[in-house]
C-alpha cells in the first residue's frame, strides 16, 4: 500500500517535472527568437471581417476574442443542428436496414457502405461544389416557391415579416444558408448519419429476440412491441456508441476549413497566422474541442443513466 | 485536422524543444546537410510554380537557387516547400525550411513580432480587384454589398476590411485557404471579386482562368505590398547571405552582367566588376562564402532582370516599379565593395 502510494507521487512528480521542462523551453525558445507570446493579443482588434456571424454581431473592429467566439458559435451552430438531422436520418436509415421489404433493407444498406466509405472531406468538396457551381447567380436565381431563391450565394427564403430581395449584387433581406453551411451540414448530417444507422441496427438486434415474441403473445401489434418492447431496450445499447457519433459529429465540423465556412479552427487559423502566436492559438482550439466534447459526454452520460433499467448492472 | 493546423502543432512542439537545436548558426546547418530547404507557394505562375517536367519555376525560386549558388557553387542543390500563407511563419520559425520566398510582404508586425526578419523586396505590389466582367464594375467604389474571395492569414484579407471600413462600404467575405479552392469559388460565381496583389491577379488571370477576357482587374490600387524573402530572427550570419544574394541579382543587373556574359567578365578590367566575380578582393569570405558566389549566381541563375524576363513577362508583367533605380524603378542595391 504505501509503495504503491510512492509510486504513484514519482510519476506525478516526473510528469510535472516534464511539464515544467517543456514550459521552460518554450519560454526559453520564443524569447531567444523574439517571437510574441501570451494570451494579450485576445484583446487586441481582429481587422478582418467574418463572412457568417449566427446572428451575433460582428465587426473587423470587434477584437480577436470576440472573432474567436464567433467562430465558436458558427462551430456551435452546424454541430447542434447536425447532430439532430443526422440522428433523424441514422434513426430511419437503421430501421430501414431491418425492414423486412427487400428493395428498402438493401437501399439503405448501400447507402450506408457507400457513404461511410468516401472520406468526409472529399464529401464536403462534392456538396460544396454542386452548390457554388451548379446553381445560378443571384441575378439569373432559381425560384422553386414564391419568395425562396436557389443561388450559388446561397439559399434565400421569406421569414414573417422579411422579403429576400435582390439588391445590387446580392439578395438581402430574408433569412438565408450560405454554400458553406450548407454544404457542411449536409455532408456532416449525411455521413454521420450512415454511422449512426449501424449503431441503431445493432442495438435493435441486440435485443433478444424472446422479447419481441412475449410482446406478440400479449397480443401486442408488431408496431406495438418494436415501440414499446423493442426500441426502449436497444435504447440502452444505443446511447453509449451514439455519443461518439455525437463527439465525431463535433470534431468533424473542423473540416470546414476545407470549404470556407468560418468555424472555431478557421478563425483561429487565421489568427494564428496575423498574430503568429501558434502556441496559444493551438492552446484555444484544444481547450474549446475540450470542453465541447466533455459537455457532450457529460449530458449523453446523464441521459444513459436516466434511461438504464433501474437496479441492472450494464 | 488540416494542414494548417498541423504545421501550427508542429511548430508548438518544436518550440517546446530544447533551444540547441536553433543555437546552430543555419549557415552551418545549411553546409552540412548539403542543400538549402526554401519554402515557396503552392503555385502562383511567374513566382513559384511546377513546369509540365515538374521543374518548380518562378521570380522566388530563382532567389532560392541564387543562395544555393552562394553557398554550394551549385543552383541545384535547393530543395522547396510548398507553402500556403496560412502555413508559411510557423513553418519558417520552426525550423522547417531555411528561407521563405513566398511572395511575402514586409510589415512592421511580421517583421517585429513573427520571429523573422525581412532581407529585403524582391518585387513592389499592391492591392487590387478582379471582377466578373458580366457585372459591368468599373471601380473599387462600387463594390458596396458585394461578396469577395480572399485567402486567409494574408495582409490582403487585412486591408480589404480597412479599404471598406475607410469607404463606408461592406462587403462578404468568403475565406478559402488553398488557392485552388478560393479561384473555383470565385470562377465558379460563388463571389463577384477575388482580391490579392495585382501580380496574383495578372498571374491567375493569365494561367488559371477557363476565359483571361472574362474578368477585369479594377484600376484602384489599395496598398503597398512590397514582397521580400525572410529568415528567422536571431542568425545575423544567415541573413546576411540571403539579404547580398538579393543584392546581387540586382547589382549584376545594373552593371550588365549576365548568364551570358559572366564568363568574359572575369578578364575585366573594371575594379568593381573584378571585385564583383571574386577576382580580386574577399567580398565571399567576409560573407564566410567562397569568393565567387556572386559569379556563381550570375552564372547559373542570371542577374535580376534575367529572371524577370524569364518568369514574369510571359504573363504580359511590366517591369514598372520593379525597374532599376537609374531607369525609374525602385530596385536599388548597396554598393559590393
Amino acid at each position: 500500500m504505501r509503495r504503491a502510494l510512492l509510486v504513484q507521487a514519482a510519476l506525478v512528480a516526473a510528469v510535472a517535472l516534464a511539464i515544467g521542462w517543456f514550459w521552460y523551453n518554450a519560454a526559453h525558445n520564443l524569447e531567444t527568437r523574439k517571437i510574441a507570446s501570451g494570451f494579450a493579443f485576445l484583446a487586441r482588434e481582429a481587422g478582418f471581417e467574418i463572412g457568417e456571424t449566427s446572428g451575433l454581431a460582428y465587426s473587423a473592429a470587434d477584437t480577436y476574442l470576440r472573432a474567436l467566439a464567433i467562430g465558436l458559435a458558427n462551430t456551435f451552430r452546424v454541430a447542434a443542428i447536425g447532430v439532430v438531422l443526422a440522428t433523424v436520418l441514422g434513426v430511419l436509415l437503421g430501421l430501414a436496414r431491418l425492414a423486412p421489404n427487400w428493395l428498402l433493407a438493401r437501399l439503405a444498406g448501400a447507402y450506408v457502405e457507400f457513404v461511410r466509405n468516401v472520406p468526409l472531406v472529399v464529401q464536403l468538396f462534392f456538396w460544396y461544389a454542386l452548390i457554388s457551381e451548379n446553381l445560378p447567380g443571384p441575378r439569373e436565381a432559381l425560384e422553386p416557391l414564391p419568395g425562396v431563391y436557389l443561388t450559388n450565394r446561397g439559399i434565400f427564403f421569406p421569414l414573417p415579416g422579411s422579403r429576400p430581395e435582390l439588391v445590387g449584387f446580392n439578395f438581402e433581406g430574408g433569412g438565408a444558408l450560405s454554400p458553406e453551411f450548407a454544404a457542411l451540414l449536409v455532408g456532416l448530417t449525411t455521413y454521420t448519419a450512415a454511422f449512426i444507422a449501424e449503431i441503431v441496427r445493432a442495438g435493435v438486434l441486440s435485443v433478444p429476440r424472446g422479447q419481441r415474441d412475449a410482446a406478440r403473445s400479449l397480443g401486442m401489434s408488431e408496431r406495438q412491441a418494436l415501440s414499446y418492447v423493442v426500441l426502449p431496450l436497444a435504447l440502452r445499447a444505443i446511447v453509449p456508441p451514439l455519443t461518439s457519433q455525437y463527439l465525431n459529429l463535433t470534431k468533424n465540423s473542423s473540416l470546414a476549413v476545407a470549404i470556407g465556412y468560418p468555424d472555431l479552427v478557421s478563425i483561429a487559423n487565421t489568427t494564428i497566422n496575423q498574430t503568429g502566436q501558434a502556441i496559444e492559438g493551438i492552446a484555444i482550439i484544444m481547450a474549446v474541442y475540450l470542453t465541447l466534447s466533455l459537455s457532450i459526454s457529460a449530458f449523453m452520460n446523464w441521459y444513459n443513466r436516466r434511461v438504464a433499467l433501474k437496479g441492472v448492472r450494464a | 485536422m488540416n494542414a494548417a493546423t498541423w504545421r501550427g502543432l508542429a511548430a508548438a512542439v518544436a518550440l517546446l524543444a530544447p533551444g540547441a537545436l536553433f543555437a546552430q548558426s543555419t549557415l552551418d546547418a545549411v553546409r552540412a546537410k548539403g542543400f538549402v530547404q526554401c519554402g515557396v507557394n503552392t503555385g502562383l505562375a511567374g513566382f513559384s510554380q511546377p513546369d509540365s517536367k515538374g521543374v518548380w519555376r518562378g521570380l522566388d525560386v530563382d532567389l532560392c537557387r541564387a543562395v544555393a549558388a552562394a553557398v554550394f557553387g551549385d543552383a541545384s542543390k535547393v530543395r522547396f516547400t510548398p507553402l500556403t500563407a496560412q502555413q508559411r511563419f510557423t513553418a519558417l520559425q520552426s525550423g522547417e525550411v531555411d528561407v521563405l520566398a513566398r511572395n511575402t510582404t514586409w510589415t512592421i508586425t511580421r517583421d517585429t513580432s513573427l520571429g523573422l526578419n525581412f532581407v529585403g523586396v524582391n518585387f513592389y505590389d499592391g492591392q487590387g480587384f478582379m471582377v466578373h466582367r458580366k457585372l459591368n464594375v468599373k471601380s473599387a467604389k462600387q463594390l458596396n454589398g458585394a461578396t469577395i474571395c480572399v485567402q486567409p492569414g494574408t495582409t490582403t484579407e487585412l486591408n480589404l476590411a480597412d479599404y471598406f471600413r475607410a469607404n463606408r462600404m461592406t462587403f462578404k467575405p468568403v475565406v478559402i485557404e488553398k488557392l485552388e479552392e478560393v479561384l473555383n469559388a470565385y470562377f465558379a460565381g460563388r463571389c463577384d471579386v477575388f482580391t490579392t496583389d495585382v501580380s496574383g491577379l495578372v498571374s491567375v488571370r493569365g494561367s488559371r482562368a477557363p476565359n483571361p477576357a472574362d474578368h477585369v482587374i479594377l484600376p484602384e490600387v489599395i496598398s503597398k505590398e512590397p514582397l521580400g524573402p525572410a529568415v528567422r530572427h536571431g542568425d545575423d550570419r544567415w541573413f546576411d547571405v540571403v539579404k547580398w544574394t538579393l543584392f546581387a541579382m540586382i547589382e549584376a543587373e545594373e552593371m550588365g552582367l549576365t548568364s551570358k556574359n559572366i564568363d568574359q567578365a572575369l578578364a575585366s578590367k573594371d575594379p568593381a566588376v573584378q571585385r564583383f566575380v571574386g577576382a580580386t578582393g574577399d567580398i565571399g569570405k567576409m560573407l564566410g562564402l567562397d569568393n565567387r558566389w556572386a559569379f556563381n549566381i550570375v552564372k547559373q541563375v542570371g542577374n535580376y532582370g534575367e529572371s524577370f524576363e524569364a518568369n514574369l513577362a510571359p504573363l504580359g508583367f511590366e517591369r514598372g516599379l520593379n525597374q532599376l533605380w537609374n531607369k525609374g524603378g525602385l530596385l536599388y542595391a548597396p554598393p559590393i565593395r
